[in-house]
This record gives C-alpha cells, sequence and structure tokens, in this order.
C-alpha cells in the first residue's frame, strides 16, 4: 500500500515537475545577420525612437558614463542585482544576432534569444501588454544604434534564485499575457495613455506596491512603491499630494519635468522625464490624461482644490522679513534655525527670478509623502539636471549638516509645510539613505 | 574697445592738445602734451611722452613703474615687469608696478581690445631704456668715464675696473621730468635675460594662499555694506515703496532712493542683504519694457532700420565661378558670466570722491561719474583695484556707479556695493546677438574666385562714456539717456571685427550692417564681432574646401599669402597630427580654423576632434592642439594659459551658451538657467604652441583664439555627423535635431 | 554669541546663527581666501572644509558648527610655506584670475585626501560642483595630479 501510494506521488510529482520543466522551456530561434542601418524605415526607427523614450530603455540599460544601451546599469531589488543588458547590435556581446521574433519574444514572455528566463527586473510583465509594431518599431530603433562591444554583467542574486528556472515559476504565477482591452467608457486619448502606462511606460513597476515574491499587487494599483530607494507616491485616491494631480499638471510634470502645482521630477523620475521630453507630445498627453484619471475625474473641481492647495502653499512660504523674524537662535538643532539659515536663501517667497526659486514645499510631494525618503535624498544630495542641461540645482547638504541636524531640519518641514502626521524613525531612514548614496 | 577721447582727437590731427591729468601725486608730474611731429614713440608712450609719468626710481634703488593699463587675471602685470626689468637691468623682484589709477598713472583708455602689450609694454620697455641709458649718463659723468665703457647689470652700473654705482646712489641726480627720446634703442632680443624666459605670476601666490587680492576683499574702519535693488525689468519705474519696515531692520543706516534707484545700506554685509531682500519685497514698479520675443530674435534684429558700410570692396564682386553657396550664421545674446559678481567701493569726503574699481577704464569712468554727480573729475579719484575675470564691459562701471551715488548720500562713509549673482546675470550688457551671410563661388581651379559678405550687429561698446551708460543714471530721478551708440570704425571694427577674411580673395566685398537700437543691454564681451564672424567664415570656409574637394587646411594654405598666417596653420596641423580626409568612426570627426584677430593682432590656428553623443547630441571635445603667433613673447606661460583659456570659454559659448528672456525681462539668471560647462564637460587635453617672434612688435594675445575655436567645433561636427549647423549654440537639442534619430 | 572652530582656532562672533558662514569668514574673520560667486550653491567660489569634507559656506549658517572644525584656504598653509595642494597650483600656474581657485583648493584637498588614487574622470567628477569662467580648468587638474602625486611620495618617505 504504502509503496503504491508512494509511487503514485511520486508520479504526481514527476508529472508536475515536468510538465513545469515542459512549459519553462524555450527554444533557441536561430541567429540573423545583422542587416545595414539604413535597410530600415526611418520613420519606423523615429516611432521606435519616441516608444523608447516611453519606455525610458535606456536608463536601465546604460551603465552611468557609458555608451548608450549598452547595458551595465545595476537595477536593484529586494533578491539582488540585476545588471541591465546590452541591447546595441553588437553580435556578439548585444543584441546584433536577434531576429524580430525573437525580440518580440524577449518583450512578450521575458525570455532570450537562446531561450534563458529573464528576471523580472526587465518589466515584461508590462511589456507583454505592447503590441506587435510597436515592439517592432523599438527592434528597428535598436538595430540602427551604434554596436558596442560589451560583456553583460551577470546578475548577483543568491542561491537558489541564481537559477534562471526560478523566474520561469515567478512567470507562471504572476505573468498575465496579452493586449489590454480599450476601456470604452473612456475616449481614446485616455485609452492610448492606458495603453503606453500599463505597457512600455510600466508605471506600475515603482508606483505599485509588490507582494514578498516581488510581483506588483493588482488590487493595490498605484498604491506607492519604491524605486532605488525613493518613495514612488501613490498616484490613485491616496495620493498624498498637497494639490491634487489634474491631466495639466502631470502633463508639465512629464514633458518639462516641473509643474507649479507640485515641484520638480527628482530622483529616479530625473531620467523618466528627460526622456518623455523627446517623445511626441500627444503620447505625453495621454500618459497625463490616464494617470491624472487614477486620482479622481478630471473635473473643474480638482482643478479647484489643485489652486486651492497652490494658494494656502504659498502663505506658507516664509517671506524674507518674517524669517528675519523667526531665527530663533537656540542653535545648530533647531530646525526653524537651520531652515532659515540653510534653506530660505532659496525656500521663500517673493524675489524677482522665479525660474530660479523652487516650488512651495507645501506642495511638494518629498514632504508630504508618508516616507521621509525623498526629502532625505534631495537634502543629502540635492537636486541637479542632467549634463549641460538648463534645469534647477539645489545643492546637497550632506556634508555641511549632521545627521541631527538633518533629522531636525526635515521634522521641522514635514510639520510646518504639510500639516501631516509626523514622520517616525526619521534617523533610521537616513541611514538608509546616506548608505545608499555613499553620502 | 572704445577709443580713448584723447586718442581720437590725436588721430584726428588735433595738433597741440592739452590734456591735464590730474596726479595727487607728491611730485604733481603732469604728463606733457603729446608730440605733434617727429618719430613717433611707440604705444602710449607717444601721447604721455613724459618719463616721469611712467616710472619713478627710489633711493634703495628699487623702480616703481605706472601703467595706465589695468590687470585684469591675464597675467599682464607680470609680463609688464618683465618689459621694465629687462630694459632696465633691474631685477623684477625690485619692480613695483602700480596700474591704472587716475591719481597715478597715465591715461591709456579701456583695458580691452589685446591693446596692453602694444599700447603699455611697448612703452614701458622705451621708458625703462631712457632711464637706464641715462643712469649710465649720470654715471659715466660722476666717474670721468664715457658711456661705451660702463655696462649696467641687477640695478647698478659697473665700470671697467669693478667699480659700481647702484641705481639708489644715482637718483639724487636723475631728472625724469622730460620726454622720452625716440631714439633710444632697445634690447635686442638676443641679449635677453627676462622677456621670454619663464618667469611665475607675481599675483599668483598671494591669491593662492588668501592674501588682500580682490577690491572684494578691502575692508576699510567703517566699511558699510550697501545693496541695490533692481527693477524687474529694462525700463521700469519705482512706483511706490514702503521702507518703513526696512528701516527698522537689525543693522540698517539708510535706505537710498532717487528716482527709480533704491539701495539699502546696513552695518554687516548679511544684513545688507536681508534688507535688500525685504526692499525688493516692498517695492512696486510699473511695467518695464517690453521685449521682442527670443525665438525670433535674428529676425528681429535683422528688420531694425541700419546703417550699410562697404569695408572691403576689391575687384569686381558677382563672378559666378563654376560652383557656389551661401550661407547665414546667427549668435545668440552671450554672457560674460564673471563667476564675482561686480564689486565697487567708494567714499565721498570733503567734496572728493574715491572710487576703487574693477573698471577696464578708470578715466572714461571716471569721466563718467563727473557728469553723473556734478563733480569736477578732479574731485574723484578712480583706482583700478582686481575683481574675477571680467572678459569684456561687465557690470564693472555700474557698480561703481551705485557705490559712488551711496557714497554721496552717505559722506565721510566707506561703501561697498557687491552686486548678486541674478544681478550680474540679468543686467549686465551682454555680448549682442547678430548674424551673417556669406557666399562665395571657386573656379574651375577649386580656388575662390567670388566672396561676399554681410554682417548685421548692434554696437558692441556702450563702455562709460556719458553718465547714461552707467545702469544707475537711467533710473535716477533726473535720469540720463545712454549715448547714441557709434560703430568702433575699421581696421578695429565692432560688429565687423574680422568680417574681412585674411585670405587672398581676388574679387571680394564686405558689408557691415549697424543696427543702432538695442532691444537687450549690450556691449563688448571678448573678441566683440570677431566670435561670429570667424566663426562663420571659417565654418564657410570648410563649406567651401568641401565644395572644392580639398582638404579644409590645404585649402586654407591654398588662399593665404601671410607667411606667419601659414606657419601657426601649419604648425598646429602638424602637432595635432592632422591627416587630410582622415578616416574616423561615426560620430568623431576632427576641425580646423584660423584667424588673424583683426587682421592686425595674434595669428592663432586651432585644431581638434570631437565625439558626439548619437542619443544626447552632446559634443565631447577631445584633443586639441592650438599654434599662435603674438609677436615677440614676453612670457610664454602666460600666452598659453590666455589661448588654453579662450578654447574653454568658447568652447562653452559655443557648445551651450545663450541668454534667454521672455517679453518682460531676462530669464537666465543664475548658474542653472545659464549653464556653462563644467570639468567633466573639459577637453581631452589642449596643447598650446606659441610662435616665438623675436623682436617684433607685440600682438596682445587674449581674444585671438575664441573664434577660430568656435569654427573649429563647427567643422569638427560636421565631420563627425554629415550635419552643418550654422546657429549658436550647438548645445544638445540643436545638434541633435540636426543628426536626427 | 556663536563659537565656531576655524583652522584649529576658536573663535566667538556676534552674529545672528542663520547668518551664513562666508560672511563670517570674510567680515569677522577677515579671511579672504572664501569668496562670493552666486550664493545659491551653484559655483563653489565658497567652498570651505567642515570635519574634512568640501561644504559651501555661502549656504552653511553659523549655527549647525558647534563642535565641527571648519578649515579654510588659510588654514593649508601660509604665504612662506603653503601647503602642498597649494604649491601645485603655484608650480603649475594654475590660475587666471584666480577668483574661483580658494574653492578648488579646498575642493581638491578633500579629493585627495578621500580618493589618493582617483582616475583622471573621477577626479573631473568630483570637481564638477567648481565653475571657472576664465577657462583654466586643464591646469587644474594638472595642479590635482601633481599634488596626488607629491602627496602620495610623501606619505611615502614619512618617517615611520
Amino acid at each position: 500500500m504504502l509503496v503504491r501510494a508512494l509511487s503514485v506521488i511520486l508520479i504526481a510529482v514527476a508529472v508536475v515537475f515536468g510538465g513545469f520543466f515542459a512549459w519553462a522551456w524555450h527554444n533557441e530561434i536561430a541567429p540573423v545577420q545583422p542587416v545595414a542601418a539604413g535597410t530600415y524605415d526611418p520613420s519606423i526607427v523615429a516611432k521606435g525612437a519616441a516608444l523608447a523614450a516611453i519606455g525610458s530603455c535606456v536608463v536601465c540599460h546604460t551603465q552611468a558614463g557609458g555608451p548608450a544601451f549598452a547595458g551595465g546599469y545595476p537595477v536593484e531589488t529586494p533578491f539582488g542585482t540585476v545588471y541591465g543588458s546590452n541591447i546595441t547590435p553588437d553580435p556578439d556581446t548585444g543584441i546584433g544576432t536577434w531576429s524580430q521574433a525573437a525580440f518580440r519574444r524577449a518583450l512578450h514572455e521575458g525570455v532570450t534569444r537562446k531561450g534563458e528566463h529573464l528576471y523580472p527586473a526587465f518589466p515584461y510583465d508590462h511589456f507583454t501588454h505592447a503590441n506587435d509594431s510597436d515592439i517592432d518599431a523599438i527592434y528597428s530603433f535598436l538595430m540602427t544604434r551604434d554596436p558596442v562591444s560589451r560583456q553583460n554583467r551577470q546578475p548577483d542574486i543568491p542561491f537558489p534564485l541564481n537559477i534562471r528556472l526560478s523566474a520561469a515559476a515567478w512567470k507562471l504565477l504572476f505573468l498575465r499575457h496579452g493586449s489590454i482591452a480599450a476601456d470604452m467608457a473612456h475616449n481614446a486619448e485616455w485609452n492610448r495613455g492606458a495603453y503606453l502606462a500599463e505597457g512600455l511606460g510600466h508605471c506600475g513597476a515603482c508606483h505599485t506596491p509588490r507582494n514578498a515574491l516581488g510581483a506588483e499587487k493588482h488590487d493595490e494599483a498605484y498604491n506607492g512603491g519604491v524605486g532605488e530607494d525613493w518613495h514612488a507616491p501613490a498616484l490613485n485616491a491616496n495620493s498624498p499630494a498637497a494639490a491634487p494631480w489634474t491631466a495639466e499638471a502631470a502633463f508639465q510634470y512629464l514633458r518639462n519635468g516641473w509643474d507649479a502645482h507640485h515641484g520638480h521630477a527628482s530622483g529616479p523620475m530625473t531620467p523618466v522625464v528627460d526622456g518623455l521630453a523627446k517623445a511626441p507630445e500627444s503620447d505625453v498627453r495621454a500618459l497625463a490624461v490616464y494617470i491624472a484619471s487614477l486620482s479622481g475625474a478630471d473635473d473643474a473641481a480638482k482643478a479647484q482644490r489643485a489652486d486651492a492647495a497652490l494658494k494656502a502653499a504659498r502663505e506658507k512660504t516664509p517671506t524674507v522679513a518674517a524669517l528675519a523674524a523667526a531665527t530663533t537662535g537656540s542653535g545648530g538643532t533647531d530646525g526653524a534655525a537651520i531652515f532659515a539659515g540653510a534653506c530660505a536663501t532659496c525656500h521663500r517667497s517673493g524675489g524677482q527670478t522665479p525660474n530660479a526659486r523652487p516650488v512651495d514645499l507645501a506642495l511638494s510631494e518629498s514632504v508630504n509623502s508618508p516616507d521621509p525618503g525623498n526629502l532625505l535624498h534631495i537634502i543629502l544630495s540635492g537636486v541637479h539636471p542632467q549634463s549641460r542641461e538648463r534645469g534647477f540645482i539645489m545643492p546637497g547638504f550632506s556634508a555641511s549638516l549632521t545627521d541631527t541636524q538633518i533629522v531636525s531640519v526635515a521634522a521641522y518641514i514635514r510639520t510646518h509645510f504639510s500639516g501631516k502626521p509626523q514622520w517616525t524613525g526619521i534617523d533610521v531612514r537616513l541611514g538608509e539613505a546616506r548608505r545608499k548614496t555613499g553620502s | 574697445m572704445n577709443i580713448p577721447h584723447s586718442r581720437r582727437a590725436f588721430l584726428a590731427g588735433s595738433g597741440a592738445l592739452v590734456i591735464s591729468i590730474q596726479l595727487n601725486r607728491a611730485f604733481g608730474q603732469d604728463a606733457g602734451a603729446p608730440k605733434p611731429s617727429g618719430p613717433k614713440l611707440p604705444g602710449d608712450l607717444a601721447k604721455f611722452p613724459r618719463l616721469d609719468a611712467w616710472i619713478k626710481l627710489e633711493a634703495d634703488g628699487r623702480a616703481t613703474v605706472f601703467a595706465g593699463k589695468a590687470e585684469l587675471g591675464t597675467g599682464i602685470k607680470t609680463a609688464f615687469i618683465q618689459c621694465a626689468a629687462e630694459e632696465l637691468d633691474l631685477a623684477p623682484s625690485q619692480i613695483t608696478m602700480i596700474t591704472a589709477d587716475t591719481g597715478l598713472t597715465p591715461d591709456e583708455g579701456v583695458t580691452a581690445g589685446s591693446h596692453s602689450m602694444q599700447d603699455c609694454a611697448s612703452a614701458i620697455r622705451y621708458v625703462a631704456a631712457d632711464v637706464r641709458a641715462t643712469l649710465v649718463e649720470l654715471a659715466a659723468a660722476r666717474l670721468g668715464l664715457s658711456v661705451a665703457d660702463l655696462k649696467t647689470e641687477n640695478g647698478a652700473v659697473i665700470a671697467p675696473s669693478g667699480t659700481k654705482l647702484g641705481y639708489g646712489d644715482l637718483v639724487a641726480g636723475l631728472d625724469l621730468h622730460r620726454d622720452a627720446r625716440p631714439d633710444i634703442a632697445i634690447k635686442k632680443s638676443t641679449s635677453f635675460s627676462v622677456i621670454g624666459k619663464p618667469l611665475a605670476r607675481v599675483d599668483i601666490p598671494g591669491k593662492l594662499t588668501g592674501g588682500e587680492s580682490y577690491v572684494q576683499d578691502m575692508r576699510p574702519e567703517g566699511l558699510l555694506h550697501a545693496r541695490v535693488v533692481r527693477p524687474p525689468g529694462y525700463g521700469a519705474k519705482l512706483a511706490s515703496v514702503d521702507a518703513a519696515a526696512v528701516e527698522k531692520l537689525p543693522g540698517v543706516v539708510k535706505v537710498v532712493r532717487d528716482g527709480s534707484f533704491l539701495a539699502v545700506v546696513a552695518a554687516r554685509e548679511d544684513q545688507a542683504i536681508l534688507a535688500m531682500h525685504v526692499l525688493e519685497d516692498a517695492a512696486r514698479w510699473d511695467n518695464p519694457v517690453q521685449l521682442p520675443k527670443q525665438s525670433d530674435i535674428q529676425n528681429v534684429l535683422r528688420g531694425l532700420p541700419n546703417t550699410p558700410t562697404t569695408i572691403l570692396d576689391r575687384g569686381t564682386v558677382g563672378q559666378p565661378g563654376v560652383k557656389g553657396l551661401r550661407a547665414i550664421y546667427a549668435r545668440p545674446y552671450q554672457s560674460h558670466g564673471s563667476i564675482g559678481p561686480s564689486c565697487a567701493l567708494a567714499q565721498f569726503d570733503g567734496g572728493k570722491l574715491t572710487v576703487w574699481t574693477h573698471s577696464q577704464g578708470v578715466y572714461p569712468l571716471r569721466a563718467s561719474l563727473s557728469k553723473l554727480l556734478s563733480l569736477a573729475p578732479e574731485q574723484i579719484r578712480c583706482i583700478h583695484t582686481e575683481g574675477s575675470g571680467c572678459y569684456g564691459h561687465n557690470a564693472a562701471d555700474d557698480v561703481a556707479a551705485d557705490a559712488a551715488l551711496i557714497a554721496r548720500a552717505l559722506p565721510g562713509k566707506p561703501i561697498r556695493v557687491q552686486w548678486m549673482r541674478e544681478q550680474e546675470h540679468g543686467w549686465e550688457p551682454f555680448g549682442p546677438a547678430m548674424s551673417s551671410q556669406v557666399s562665395a563661388a571657386l573656379d574651375a581651379g577649386g580656388k575662390l574666385i567670388d566672396w561676399q559678405y554681410e554682417v548685421w550687429s548692434n554696437t558692441h561698446s556702450m563702455r562709460p562714456g556719458g553718465p547714461g551708460n552707467l545702469l544707475a543714471g537711467q533710473y535716477l530721478a533726473a535720469a540720463f539717456t545712454p549715448d547714441t551708440p557709434k560703430p568702433i570704425p575699421q581696421p578695429e571694427g565692432g560688429g565687423d571685427r574680422n568680417a574681412i577674411p585674411l585670405y587672398a580673395l581676388p574679387n571680394a566685398r564686405v558689408i557691415s550692417r549697424f543696427i543702432p537700437r538695442m532691444p537687450i543691454r549690450v556691449s563688448a564681451l571678448r573678441g566683440l564681432g570677431a566670435y561670429l564672424n570667424v566663426f562663420a567664415i571659417e565654418s564657410f570656409m570648410d563649406e567651401m574646401a568641401d565644395l572644392a574637394g580639398t582638404d579644409p587646411v590645404e585649402f586654407r594654405l591654398k588662399h593665404l599669402d601671410d607667411a606667419r598666417a601659414r606657419d601657426v596653420i601649419t604648425k598646429a596641423a602638424k602637432e595635432f597630427g592632422w591627416q587630410a580626409n582622415a578616416k574616423m568612426p561615426r560620430g568623431r570627426g576632427q576641425g580646423f580654423a584660423f584667424a588673424r584677430y583683426k587682421n592686425l593682432g595674434a595669428y592663432c590656428a586651432v585644431a581638434m576632434d570631437v565625439s558626439v553623443d548619437r542619443q544626447t547630441g552632446i559634443v565631447k571635445i577631445g584633443k586639441v592642439v592650438a599654434a599662435v603667433d603674438s609677436g615677440e613673447a614676453v612670457n610664454h606661460d602666460g600666452i598659453r594659459n590666455q589661448i588654453e583659456g579662450a578654447i574653454v570659454q568658447s568652447a562653452s559659448w559655443t557648445t551651450l551658451e545663450e541668454v534667454t528672456f521672455n517679453d518682460k525681462a531676462i530669464t537666465s539668471r543664475d548658474w542653472s538657467s545659464y549653464p556653462i560647462l563644467r570639468f567633466p564637460d573639459m577637453p581631452d587635453s589642449i596643447d598650446v604652441q606659441v610662435i616665438d617672434r623675436p623682436d617684433q612688435p607685440f600682438l596682445g594675445t587674449g581674444e585671438a583664439g575664441q573664434g577660430p575655436t568656435g569654427a573649429a567645433i563647427a567643422n569638427a561636427v560636421a565631420r563627425a555627423t554629415g550635419a552643418r549647423i550654422r546657429e549658436l549654440p550647438l548645445n544638445p537639442a540643436r545638434v541633435k535635431a540636426a543628426i536626427g534619430v | 554669541m556663536a563659537t565656531i572652530t576655524v583652522n584649529g582656532k576658536q573663535h566667538e562672533v556676534d552674529a545672528p546663527p542663520s547668518t551664513p558662514l562666508l560672511y563670517v569668514l570674510r567680515n569677522d574673520l577677515k579671511l579672504n581666501a572664501a569668496k562670493y560667486g552666486c550664493g545659491l550653491g551653484q559655483c563653489g567660489a565658497c567652498t570651505v572644509l567642515v570635519d574634512k569634507e568640501p561644504v559651501y559656506s555661502c549656504l552653511t549658517p553659523i549655527s549647525v558648527l558647534e563642535g565641527r572644525s571648519v578649515t579654510t584656504l588659510e588654514g593649508l598653509g601660509t604665504p612662506d610655506n603653503p601647503g602642498p595642494v597649494q604649491r601645485a597650483f603655484i608650480a603649475e600656474q594654475a590660475a587666471q584670475c584666480g577668483y574661483c581657485t580658494p574653492g578648488m583648493v579646498m575642493r581638491a584637498q578633500a579629493l585627495i585626501e578621500h580618493k589618493p588614487k582617483a582616475s583622471e574622470s573621477e577626479i573631473r567628477d568630483y570637481m564638477a560642483p567648481n565653475l571657472c569662467r576664465c577657462g583654466t580648468q586643464i591646469r587644474i587638474l594638472r595642479a590635482i595630479r601633481r599634488a596626488m602625486n607629491d602627496m602620495r611620495t610623501a606619505s611615502a618617505e614619512a618617517p615611520r
């Protein structure tokens, strides 16, 4: 009896595993000879460039200071670090021998040309929703880049997850294929935005919380998440922003990296908006419409609430005269005094150079966020434009302020400007932020 | 460069012109009248031939030299010392160089236009040589020897017997209150021991160890700090200001108001800054003058009334040749961007005003202040004190006027005015936006047969001048209007500086269109029109070389007879390793350019390679090699330093810089809104080869590199990408748009 | 009254606690090196070291300096006895107008202490916050490499 029961169990297990392995196995797609860049239709290449900008491909596939798309960028996950691969058309180290079909399979199914599984650090759970002609356009774009010979770096992931088959298990549980159905309750622009955001834009990859196995919790879509130790705020009804996101505000922010009701894009959003500046305006508008809709209908009432928040925020921003009166003189750890001396040169109202002035702090997402990490990152490292770009500069204070002083001024800013409950564990969060930035 | 009054009169041949130089020195020397005839003395010595205007010997054997040109951070003071030391046979350490002080030095006008070596160093050499000869004559008389028996060395006259008479011993008999002798011989280069030999800059050690070096470092007893509140835009009038709250702020001594000129004075600098911000918030202004659309500025400028002058008309233009090309080149407003915003100190005591200023022209400033304050020039002393690099007419004169006005409101108190970063960026007079059109044709042999060039530009000089050229002067209750702008005539030129190519062109015409109306405040920025004109001409030469199927270096040599021009070109090309038609990987290219500054000054050729980032459009400069011929080289390292600096500064202008404005005001107010190149953007290497021309006249150096660098970059980018960009700057967006996906 | 320690010496300063260190250094302590360039933390002309790290003194209120040590250019050496970084800059004549140079030297000092074997691109990235308008950057880089070399040799030769 026992032997029989055991054999049944063993056979069942073998069938399950066998079934899993069979399911997980992918064939190698034959390599193709790279063709001259001139053979690709320039208008498709241009379309691909625009879509690649929306997908922010260059961000994760380019090492800091390195050649574009040649890989090496560390994507940190709770399970280890995965390095973005070389997606230049180099035949030996890049994707030069990948056929169009192989590239489609990679984005839809997370599998390389040779049939290996890719870790979901490459967000194919989003890219799977992109349609074939868009993926083909991105293929044309990548195949016309300059090939760069650069070996891919193997991921730093502990056993047993460093066995790529584990990614197959993840896919079995969490990868939902297929295109996103149009929602007839919304117009074409909204649907375009949904297609882009859920697909190539992969916004939820940062802005949606993840479960213990690292998959997005679809029932908590856009409820806030993490990107590179920065808090990606909730974009749905739980948005912590002082002013609600209207479509216009979202468009300004995504297109120009700044909007009057929310401030400057910083941290991981900086390269995203840099890319979106090069995407077609209509697509950025569509994204903005969709994203804004997540936090409620984009109607007159929403716009009014936004302006009211702006007005209230302006009143909280100190004037120079108020600052002059407010300095308390209780010394180094007093948050108000530190603010007056270190921050208020720029973070005050008035003055004749509005383009040099930051947003009113009461509106800043980082001040209103449930996680003090974003504000701490900004205090430590400042805000800087991309190389040679005109853009807002805020210096970092990691050296001039001690930990106690940073905690003090962060707490002051939270209370004084957001009126929300005080953060807890600012000091612990600061330690993490310092470690992360090496400052 | 503004031609100083006295020289203009001299050139007009006004005969015996009495120049009254107001000197407060104990000796009470005056510089004398210029010589109306006879062999000409060199440089500004011709205007001020009296020896004791330039030099004084002390009883301890030291010499004090009075130079009318100022040290702007270029190292010129050290070069002057070398010139004096060489001709005097006195160690450089024994020479005190005093520069640009209306109380002490001759009126050498403005330190600009790369004229300092020609105008001042030449004079110093002759003066020193004359004094040395005089000392020898004195010694000969005292020793009963002939002049031919004596030599000078290290501050002493030496007899064949070995008897030494130190210069200090001879001072008693020395009368330098006479004109320099035009027949005095200066040394030949073969006997140099100081000129052309390395000498470390005299000012660097102090600047690197915290010495008091700048006007910003002055701290006289009782100093008060002032800040000015400027309008929101050009021409806005102060409607009202409630200064009551400001007057009560800690440390505030006074709020000064005169019409729309508004300032606050306080005991501490931080108090003045705080008070300025509060006063700024309290002030209510009428609307500023409306500004044109920035995106349309070239059309706007070309559409304004202009006066055309044909500055070159050679042969018969209109030859069609076998092939031809036409192109338009343009440049936006660009900023001096001095790293230290302008600063001045002033004190008004018993009816006399003293101003410490980094102005390039202390005498013109004094004349202007005299009219601004209705004070006789003799009652004003302007003392040049270094500021940060100015690169032309920045806000130095304006802040001096601010300080003078405030000092008058608080007599007896030393007043310090420091402009804020936003004020310097917003109110300085910019390098003018300008454009040019060029068309040319090639003959069957691939040589230029026809050349037509036309340039549109505002004036490049609104220096004081009248009191309306001082910013504060325009905003007083009894406001002064700025001077009517005038073009600087050829051969120096303003907007048309370097508009005439040095190349041998059989049929050529150049028309300079002078636009008086200035929607944006402008004046001289290093190089003046030469930057755009050389950019245009040298870019176009490359385009024509392409059309002719000839290597660009070879093409230039084909059209140049000037041997020194050929020398810098071949030297730069050789040291760079220029390969004709070099095949480089996509995205990399080499570029070359050449010019002789004003066709009168230094020769400079620049070769470089660049790589263009396809994804971002960023132009990264790799190796740069330049060759420069500044005539006789006094301080080789000084020349190299200036050309290296020119290359970096021009690279920043050419790949990045552009003043921005909306309909009300300048909007580029700090380094975030007016970025300049930073360390990571620097070229990989810069190698400057100095071609020394012993015994040849000095040609200056400071502005020779900017034009060729700009064109070399554009030429390299064209070669790297196949995209020819003619509108400055070649910023990432413009380059990306030109190269496409 | 605030007490700050500058170049190893304690000073009592009668200035409000929010006063930026730059003005206290220049006006109360009469130190010339740190300069006003922008007051906005964009140019680095005001750079000094606080606890051996480069900071913008224009945006550092003296209230945060209690118990910490400030080093200015004057603290690296004297005109008669300049420090190794100053000497390297003088030897390379790495200045034109010289206004930005003290800030450069301070930042370079920190770089050499923290990263004595920094590569060329690391040096350039580290120095990026400091602007030079005269275009002396290539000489400044040469001076920094020279100082690195000098200081490495000196520490290698230092008596044990």
